[in-house]
């Protein structure tokens, strides 16, 4: 076949052209061959400064990876070290990225200790035999917690496993400037509220931050989980969180009802915007409230903080009236084998005192601390509020999230839940999809 | 093809494979080294693909949560089931994975084949237009991401500012939010990294297509499109096949781009696509595994099946 | 000393060619229009780079209060000093380094091996290696991950290699995923381009009693250099920039790639876009600097396949 002959310039006689490139690329081939040893070096290096301490060290697997939270929990660190409780290695990974793969973690080789979550989302790995039980340091700091608080820290099986660091309350936020300007009065019930966002309106100010653009999705559970405590109650909410009670139950689809009322009020465009621009608006006087958590502080800098309250959930029902807080707590885990068992416990034992929570506040002032007897007096106004809205609530609930299965609610819930938002008459398709989807997760 | 063979077999008897006669040659540590150059890759991609592959058929048939092997039950056909019948994004995700793929085939596809005609051409500043081009590749997932995040963004982002179509009461497009938008806008983003990519592929085909050829083509009177359809781009076969397989493959996986713009979680009503469940239910904190698995499984057989023909067919045509 | 024949050769080729430039002494309408076309093409493709460039220069208050389609009052590199800082840059370069160089290096090399057998010994074989590595590279990454990791967990390396005793959280772990899935597509390459190998060098070589590994390392190789620049560009580029296998097969933060550290950038409750900005171009300046130091080899290496007219 003589047309093999016909190709044109070879590619492998083109590159002998490139003669005077083979320096260059004798270099990188040189820097390459350095480097390919590197993992060998890095190995070596890692033993003595990475995860896997040595003897006494403590491995502490923490989600805090932004300056805020690094400092606050190195606070902590310092002082257990200070206490002689002994040294701690965290080993720090982003949240996002904490989150997704905890499975993995879990089963892989996890650190010592790890920051996590109270509630439903804690007790199912305690379930699966992921965790440690913490009974024998337990009677030394179960003292320091509310009884509510305490009844968080315990698996399905009665055992503690969990010690709380922090807990922060979701509320509907505000600017005390922006009530003021216009004469607002703080909302007693459901109908106040409406009837307040239909003045926001007549205002030119969006009535509520709206913001589940880019996977914030979650944000809705604020809305929903309010809703569903103020009209049904605690007991109903768990129950339904937990997969115990069915979707389309008539009184889930009467919260839907009255979330109806609300969301012409929303801000525009919510279903693109991230959420963090949705607090941005309120901080920038272009939204009146916003139903989130007190961690919408971080967005106020300065004067504006001091300008920023917040009012409870109205009440929906006057039977369940406020009794309901939802407060999420975070907080520490021991993995199911830990390396240096004795001075994990040593730890979460610490973690459970005064002095940790002092510790931690000096680093981040937009949380609260659980321990009961800690110093409360450098808080800020919101903290203090925040703190007495805690003390007068009967129950605490966590997060939508937190008190369910999380994929569920990630993967079935939330996208439900947010094109409902989309189009509000759709309460019964949207009760019967998530109904119909919950026995893939709840099946046990 | 095995002009160059012929000759050199000609000293031996003929009638001999050719390939026998020189494997023969090869001692025993030539066979051991070229045994080591192949076993070891190979070895490598087996246990690392194609084990994990075959595993994750296995786990479609059951309900393991991913934790602990003890707990792995038969499950039968009921991830299927559910799949097709009780997940609501299963289908849109169906959908929005053709789109996409068609998206790719009509638009992208064949504008990057022209742009990389167009800069064959002895030109000047060929190398600049490549390479601005080219940075949608080059640059990291991150970057693409939030480049089009504020690109889109409802309030302040590039698109609306200059349309002024960030009026809250008035016009106001939410890109990435409205469902009957916001495929559209993600396809945009799609097919600027994909023009990218087709175009540096076959500007790398084109550079080993014989010139003289195009250069009889014209002296018998083609002109430019008569050229390209009916010489350049049917000598460019091999090309064209990576080129098929590399569009199925970014239309049938997409991905990342949903991911990183939808904030690394979670999947959105109109921005549905399959990649995204399977790493919603394998990924995430409750571990649909069997679930998840089976999702990967029908993604496999749909790429396989557009794709496995058209590679036989190729790879056979090449072995004649 | 066989390859040095066919490099005087190619002079020659080159200089043949030459003729066809006379044609630029006229410079037609057509030609305009292309340039005109093609730039604002390579506009349009920049634009959204160039305002996240923007974007990562000016600091948060300033846009958050005045929006970003605004003229700047600052242009500050604040946030790219900071970014480096809180994430540790330097630390994480030299991770992703650590998994891309070896990962890109074995890949080439295996590839070149498989490559040279096919292209060489077997051609049948061809068909069967070709068509599983590309049916390989099918397979969503996301269904494979559960059994990866759970095999990572039960396969051991030395302590020398990983402090973990295991393919899990060992940067080994990482580059052998990347060279088990980007083997297809390098032996796909490199199998083409050394078909345009003349059989004859390595036949000689053959006759002269050369054992194989020979031939391999010291005719094979050399000649593949353009392939070889090529795909390094190409491979180095799509190895540095996965963050997939890392996210789940890590269970050290420190140890992971710079994919994933820029995450370290976003706070759980509050995020500066321009920070991360700043930060996410940053990771993209080791594969633009490659990119234009091989760029020239890049597109006459990429060999996908000779025209067999």
């Amino acid at each position: 076949m003589s047309h093999f002959q016909r190709r044109s310039p070879e590619p492998w006689r083109v590159g002998m052209l490139a003669a005077d490139r083979r320096t260059v690329l004798k270099g990188l081939l040189g820097v390459a061959g350095l480097a390919a040893a590197g993992p060998l070096l890095a190995a070596c290096g890692d033993s003595s400064t990475g995860a896997a301490a040595g003897p006494g060290a403590i491995s502490l697997g923490s989600s805090g990876s932004e300056p805020t939270a690094k400092a606050a929990y190195q606070a902590l660190i310092d002082a257990f070290g200070k206490s002689g409780g002994g040294t701690v290695k965290p080993n720090i990974v982003d949240n996002n990225t904490f989150q997704k793969t905890i499975n993995s973690y879990l089963q892989g080789t996890p650190d010592d200790v790890f920051t996590w979550y109270a509630g439903y989302r804690m007790q199912a790995f305690a379930k699966k035999g992921l965790l440690h039980p913490i009974d024998s340091i337990w009677p030394a700091i179960e003292g320091n917690f509310s009884p509510a608080t305490k009844s968080l820290c315990l698996g399905e099986d009665g055992k503690p496993y969990f010690v709380p660091i922090y807990n922060y309350p979701t509320a509907v936020f505000y600017r005390k400037s922006v009530f003021a300007q216009h004469g607002y009065q703080i909302p007693a019930t459901y109908d106040d509220l409406i009837a307040l966002a239909g003045r926001m309106k007549n205002d030119n100010l969006s009535p509520f931050s709206h913001g589940i653009g880019s996977g914030d999705g979650w944000t809705l559970l604020n809305t929903f989980d309010y809703l569903n405590l103020r009209t049904n109650g605690y007991q109903f909410h768990i129950d339904l969180m937990s997969g115990k009670t069915s979707w389309t139950d008539p009184k889930v689809k009467a919260v839907l009802e009255q979330w109806g009322r609300v969301i012409p009020f929303y801000q525009q465009g919510g279903a693109g915007r991230k959420w963090q621009d949705a607090q941005q608006a309120l901080v920038d006087k272009k939204t009146g409230m916003a139903v989130t958590g007190m961690f919408v502080a971080t967005s106020f800098k300065g004067a504006d903080l001091d300008d920023l309250d917040f009012f409870p959930f109205p009440v929906v029902d006057p039977a369940h009236g406020l009794d309901t807080v939802e407060a999420p707590t975070d907080g520490f885990l021991l993995s199911k084998s830990p390396k240096n068992l004795d001075g994990a416990l040593k730890l979460m034992q610490f973690i459970g005192t005064a002095p940790a929570a002092e510790a931690y506040q000096s680093g981040d002032k937009s949380n609260l601390a659980v321990v009961t007897n800690s110093d409360t007096t450098k808080y800020n106004a919101l903290q203090t509020k925040a703190a007495a809205l805690i003390a007068s609530s009967k129950n605490m609930s966590q997060f939508g999230d937190r008190d369910s299965d999380p994929g569920f609610m990630s993967d079935v819930v939330i996208p439900a839940l947010s094109s409902f938002v989309n189009d509000p008459s759709q309460v019964q398709p949207t009760l019967q999809s998530i109904e119909s989807q919950k026995s893939r997760y709840f099946s046990a | 093809m095995s002009s160059t063979k012929t000759t050199t077999s000609t000293k031996k008897a003929a009638g001999r494979p050719v390939r026998r006669r020189k494997m023969r040659r090869l001692t025993g540590r030539d066979k051991l080294v070229l045994g080591l150059l192949v076993g070891i890759p190979l070895v490598i991609h087996l246990a690392l693909v194609w084990f994990p592959a075959i595993a994750s058929v296995f786990l479609s048939f059951t309900d393991w949560d991913g934790i602990g092997l003890d707990t792995i039950h038969g499950a039968g056909l009921s991830q299927y089931v559910q799949a097709f019948t009780n997940d609501p994004s299963f289908w849109p995700a169906v959908t929005n994975n053709v789109l996409w793929l068609l998206f790719l085939i009509a638009i992208p596809t064949p504008f990057g084949i022209f742009l990389a005609y167009q800069l064959d051409k002895k030109i000047r500043f060929s190398r600049f237009y490549q390479t601005a081009i080219f940075l949608p590749m080059v640059i990291s997932l991150a970057v693409v991401g939030f480049i089009w995040q504020i690109f889109y963004q409802p309030d302040y982002g590039l698109l609306n500012s200059l349309l002024g179509t960030n009026n809250p009461g008035g016009t106001y497009l939410d890109w990435l939010g409205d469902p009957s938008l916001n495929l559209s806008a993600v396809l945009v983003a799609a097919g600027w990294r994909h023009t990218a990519y087709i175009m540096i592929l076959y500007l790398a085909g084109l550079k080993s297509f014989d010139p003289t050829l195009r250069e009889a083509a014209a002296i018998d009177g083609a002109n430019e499109r008569q050229t390209f359809f009916r010489i350049t781009f049917p000598s460019l076969r091999p090309v064209n096949v990576i080129i098929l397989v590399v569009t199925v493959l970014e239309g049938l996986r997409a991905f990342d781009l949903v991911y990183v713009m939808g904030g690394n979680t979670g999947s959105k009503q109109g921005l549905e696509l399959l990649s995204i469940l399977i790493t919603n239910n394998i990924v995430g904190e409750s571990g649909k595994v069997g679930y998840g698995s089976a999702l990967a499984v029908i993604l496999l057989i749909v790429s396989l099946v557009v794709i496995i023909p058209y590679l036989v067919q190729n790879f056979r045509k090449e072995q004649r | 000393m066989t390859a040095q024949a066919p490099a005087k050769r190619v002079r020659t080729a080159v200089a043949a060619p030459r003729p066809v430039h006379k044609a630029r002494r006229k410079v037609k309408p057509a030609r305009v229009l292309l340039h005109v076309f093609l730039s604002v093409t390579a506009l349009v493709w920049l634009i959204p780079l160039l305002w996240a460039v923007y974007t990562s220069l000016r600091p948060y208050d300033e846009t958050a209060s005045r929006g970003f389609l605004t003229f700047p009052k600052a242009i500050t590199g604040e946030n790219y000093s900071n970014a480096w800082q809180q994430a540790e840059f330097p630390h994480y370069f030299w991770n992703s380094l650590l998994i891309t160089v070896p990962a890109v290096l074995l890949t080439l090399f295996f590839a070149a091996g498989i490559a040279f057998f096919v292209t060489r010994f077997s051609f049948r074989f061809n068909l069967a290696l070709l068509m599983l590595f590309t049916a390989g590279n099918l397979l969503p990454p996301q269904a494979l991950i559960t059994p990866l990791f759970q095999l990572y967990l039960k396969l051991p390396l030395p302590s020398w290699m990983s402090d973990s005793g295991l393919f899990y959280n060992s940067a080994w772990g990482v580059i052998a995923i990347h060279v088990a899935f980007q083997c297809g597509f390098c032996t796909f390459v490199l199998s083409n381009y050394m078909r345009t190998i003349p059989h004859e060098i390595t036949e000689a070589a053959l006759v002269d009693g050369a054992p194989v590994w020979r031939q391999f390392f010291q005719i094979i190789l050399p000649l593949c250099r353009p392939a070889f620049a090529a795909l390094a560009t190409l491979e180095s580029i799509w190895i540095y920039n996965d963050f997939f296998w890392a996210l789940v097969l890590f269970q050290t933060g420190s140890k992971r790639p710079i994919t994933s550290a820029i995450a370290n950038l976003s706070g759980e409750f509050f995020t500066n876009p321009n920070l991360v900005a700043a930060g996410a171009l940053m990771t993209a300046i080791p594969t633009l600097i490659l990119y234009f130091l091989l760029q020239k080899q890049f597109v006459a290496g990429l060999t996908l396949g000779s025209s067999k007219g």
